[in-house]
């Protein structure tokens, strides 16, 4: 059979969705809401799965008590109470949608290296959710 | 194919030791899980049956068999157990999710006479959980 260990983060950030590739009048109906020009937040909800051999000595896939500082290092510190579009580098470029922020995230923690990461997945709202796994 | 999910709680307590570890590895490497009085958790449990529904009764497996057949492989042994000394599959085992959830599979995947056991889902809290699936194909080594 085969195991896997998911965690779930909190990180609470805002945001604005807007295209450098459309007109203003395209970003509106493209974005709505989410292109007002002074953001908007979300608490978000990150969900970290990890795969690979339980360690018969501990009974684990990894220890929480390394994955957790991790990801707080890696990507809570970066993202909580920030505004993703100025803060985050790589959203400089790119539209901070939850799909790239799911893939950033994805990147930011591949190289865990305790157990190897299987899937990142966020949820913006508790309506809303978005998954990235590399693939096989 | 048809997915059907059918979920429980059972409260435990455990405790993580190595005997095989000095005391001092064993506060390092558990953290506060090792505290020798053990401590507890309302564990949630979400098993996955999939298949084909039987044309007879439009159900792949009926929900009420399930329900029984996770109460008495799962609940009996575990709820309000003290799960490194009550539960003898757990004998000489450290209870971490993983463990537990790879536990309830194996006691689980004999007892599903209708459909295919796909996948058991194990929470500890809310924010951590285990999955144990099949390996591909033909089910668990």
């Amino acid at each position: 059979m085969k195991l896997s260990l998911s965690r779930r983060y909190l990180f609470s950030a805002s945001h604005r969705l807007h295209s450098d590739q459309l007109d203003e009048a395209e970003n509106r109906r493209v974005y709505g809401k989410c292109n007002n020009p002074f953001g908007h937040g979300h608490n978000y909800v990150v969900e970290v799965t990890i795969t690979g051999p339980v360690d018969p000595a501990t009974g684990m896939i990894a220890n929480l008590s390394e994955l957790d500082p991790y990801v707080n290092e890696h990507v809570l510190e970066a993202f909580d109470h920030k505004f993703l579009n100025e803060e985050i580098p790589e959203f400089r470029a790119q539209v901070p949608t939850t799909e790239n922020v799911c893939i950033e995230i994805f990147r930011r923690l591949k190289n865990f290296p305790a157990a190897r990461l299987q899937r990142v997945r966020v949820e913006e709202t508790g309506r809303n959710s978005f998954e990235y796994q590399e693939d096989a | 194919m048809i997915r059907i999910t059918r979920k429980m709680e059972f409260s435990a307590s455990h405790l993580y030791h190595n005997p095989d570890f000095s005391p001092e590895e064993n506060r390092r490497i558990f953290g506060k899980c090792n505290n020798p009085h053990g401590h507890g958790h309302n564990y949630v449990l979400e098993v996955t049956i999939a298949g084909e529904p039987d044309p007879a009764t439009g159900m792949v497996l009926d929900l009420k068999e399930l329900k029984e057949i996770m109460e008495r492989e799962v609940g009996d042994r575990m709820d309000h157990r003290f799960l490194n000394h009550e539960v003898p599959e757990l004998a000489g085992q450290i209870p971490t999710t993983e463990v537990i959830a790879a536990t309830i599979w194996k006691l689980l995947e004999p007892k599903i006479r209708r459909g295919k056991l796909d996948r058991v889902r194990l929470y500890e809290t809310p924010d951590l959980f285990v999955d144990c699936t099949a390996d591909e194909p033909g089910g668990p080594q």
